[in-house]
């Protein structure tokens, strides 16, 4: 690595909650130094809609729709690096727990079937993905590099990691950074 | 309502194109706009694109567990679900909450609303504000920011992680936390922490009164722009305490109309359904809610900061208090229905909430034992509060076995479902109809729908159980069928 290029980093949620992103914003004014190693790509913080050629892509949240595989996939493409984030990536976390219940029960029964609902409608239009019958970790899809767990993982377990790799390290989290909660 | 660009007539001859995903915003959707040969625009509609069904999966959950896995609905406000989630299962124990248990709730709120309102302002609008809707989109971030405007960029990460900071003290950790259970809380602030929050909330509260004093400048410099962008009248709706003042954690429901003239008041949120109804569109995993009253036509209804600051009388604490008068004084005898101006209430929303830590830092209860109540068990409990972007609404059935067998998530989004996609269009046909389309035009569109701050996070994951209204429309647009579920209990 040369020393003066910034990493490009790309990120996304996909069936998460965005709390993985909240913490990595909870690195707080670390993250102005940071900005000095690192260039973001595709973000929610950035208005960049299709992920580029990266250093490291950060995934945050599992597989529930077609257009998550399309975004994994783009990633997956462009990152040297895949970095699956927390809990729901890792291994669907909490929305996989709809994965015991059959979706078009469910749907039919919120759209259609609710009492007192003669005809109703599951939302079907082109635009919607198609859902998934059941929510899929990351890894089941494409290969992943790192596995950082946590719902969320700490700000601290985030800036330990992107530390090692900007260093050229290979990360390594230790005792206290890991956490599953 | 403006329908005429909600579906087009003849959208197999129009060319699509997509914003997707909607970027700098918490969660997942996206905008498509249908034009013609001429760049005249015909149909614009926000999607929410994805679903999870937290409310079918939690039952058969033991009821003490939903605090602690329904705040997984949203990491970004993640202390609302956590709230409203514990507040309605008070009811389910009985328990009415020790001085010490709600005043630990508000102030983990008001942490919450505090990096929230910053968060959303500083990290994700300010770009638009600060540099143009169309300006340059690779500076257009929070990156640009720091770069351009250091100052302003550090006040909004150190305020948002003072708010943080509060959430860690009163829930034990910054995201997803355990704080709140139902009945009470499981600790209050030590001596230390007391402290140590004591230190900066007084340059915490300098920076809010900073922030409401730029993004009120940044209004009235660009007055004509900001007060038409995408604006549009309708009713709002909050929660306002007893005595009429802002509360955001408790109260009762008032809703005004687009005059401020008052709809209904002291509305109990635990009948909630008697005032709301919402309807499906298919093109969305997200309901379109409105007040039963007036039905969908007139009915429909924008939530959060501009509604809140507007519906309340006055605000508690004295430096949002004087901000609040000068916002409804810049209104003059009508409210402000200026989508742009959600960010001056959102400020004036965060120096309520800086000023409202310092009280409570300042009162013995927070350091209190007495944490825990309980009483007479019930079955049903609702639980409402103002979450950073609206109404927020949760709504449960426990069986004998402490099962949960329902459950009703009202997401604040949710609420601004209709309002997001008037704003939307009101900006299609000013700035879109009718040209060629660049980035920086797209923008426009984005910045409507980040006034909001909606968490499309929240608005995809709940699957709905309130009444619902269907109606069943024909090829030519007509309705040949309306069904209403009737409003009882879930």
């Amino acid at each position: 690595m040369t020393p003066n290029r910034k990493l490009k980093v790309a990120t996304t949620s996909l069936a998460g909650c965005f709390g993985c992103h909240m913490s990595f914003l909870d690195i707080d004014e670390r993250l102005f130094p940071l900005l000095d190693r690192i260039e973001f790509d595709r973000s929610p913080l950035t208005d960049i809609k299709h992920c580029g050629r990266c250093d490291i892509g950060f995934i945050e949240g599992g597989i529930c729709n077609a257009e998550n595989v399309h975004v994994l996939r783009e990633f997956r493409r462009n990152c040297r690096l895949l970095v699956a984030v927390g809990a729901c990536a890792i291994n669907g976390g909490l929305p996989a727990q709809r994965n015991h219940l059959d979706l078009g029960n469910c749907l039919q029964e919120v759209y259609v079937t609710e009492p007192g609902l003669a005809k109703g409608g599951i939302p079907n239009d082109p635009e919607l993905p198609l859902p998934l019958d059941k929510v899929h970790p990351l890894h089941e899809v494409v290969k992943v590099d790192y596995f950082l767990p946590g719902c969320p993982p700490s700000a601290d377990a985030i800036w330990k990691f992107l530390n090692d790799l900007l260093t050229g390290r290979t990360p390594q989290l230790g005792h206290g950074l890991i956490q599953y909660d | 309502m403006n329908l005429e660009l909600e579906t087009a007539a003849n959208a197999e001859n129009l060319r699509r194109v997509a914003i997707d995903p909607v970027s700098r915003v918490e969660g997942h959707g996206k905008v498509t706009i249908l034009l013609d040969a001429d760049n005249h625009v015909h149909q614009v509609r926000l999607h929410i694109v994805e679903f999870r069904g937290f409310e079918k999966f939690i039952q058969g959950r033991p009821y003490w567990e939903v605090p602690v896995m329904v705040q997984r609905l949203c990491g970004i406000c993640p202390v609302s679900h956590h709230l409203a989630a514990s507040k309605a299962l008070d009811m389910i124990v009985g328990a009415k909450l020790t001085p010490t248990a709600e005043k630990i709730r508000r102030l983990m709120h008001y942490g919450q609303i505090l990096q929230s309102h910053a968060l959303h302002f500083f990290h994700l609008s300010s770009p638009d504000l600060l540099f143009g809707f169309d300006s340059e989109v690779a500076k257009r971030n929070i990156v640009g920011v720091a770069a351009a405007h250091p100052d302003i960029a550090r006040q909004g990460v150190l305020l948002r992680k003072y708010g943080q900071e509060v959430i860690h003290y009163t829930a034990g950790k910054r995201i997803h936390g355990t704080g709140s259970v139902p009945g009470g809380v499981n600790k209050a602030l030590t001596i230390e922490e007391r402290a140590a929050l004591l230190a900066d909330v007084y340059q915490v509260i300098a920076w809010s009164r900073d922030a409401v004093e730029l993004a009120k400048k940044l209004h009235l410099t660009n007055v004509s722009l900001y007060n038409s962008f995408g604006a549009f009248r309708s009713n709002m709706l909050s929660l306002v305490a007893p005595d009429g003042a802002l509360d955001l954690y408790d109260g009762a429901l008032r809703a005004r109309d687009e005059t401020g003239a008052i709809l209904f008041d002291h509305f109990d949120t635990r009948r909630y359904w008697d005032a709301i109804i919402e309807e499906v569109r298919p093109w969305s995993y997200m309901k379109f809610p409105y007040l039963r009253s007036l039905g969908p036509e007139r009915g429909w209804y924008k939530v959060g900061p501009l509604a809140r600051v507007q519906n309340c009388d006055h605000i508690t604490t004295p430096f949002a208090d004087m901000a609040r008068r000068e916002f409804v004084d810049f209104g003059g005898s009508q409210p402000v229905h200026a989508t742009l101006a959600y960010h001056w209430a959102r400020m004036i929303e965060m120096l309520f909430a800086a000023e409202s830590i310092k009280e409570l830092l300042h009162d013995d209860d927070i350091v209190g034992t007495e944490l825990m109540a309980k009483g007479e068990r019930a079955e049903r409990g609702v639980g409402v509060i103002e979450a950073p972007r609206g109404t927020l609404i949760h709504h449960y059935r426990v069986n004998e076995d402490d099962q949960i067998v329902r459950a009703n998530l009202i997401v604040s989004t949710t609420h601004n479902n209709q309002a997001m996609n008037e704003a939307i269009r009101q900006v299609a046909k000013r700035y879109l109809d009718g040209r060629k389309l660049t980035e920086g035009l797209l923008n426009h569109i984005e910045v409507a729908i980040r006034a909001f701050d909606p968490c499309l996070s929240c608005a995809t994951h709940a699957l709905g159980k309130m009444p619902l209204a269907i109606e069943l429309i024909d090829a030519d647009g007509e309705v040949v069928d309306r069904l209403i579920r009737s409003s009882s209990a879930c």
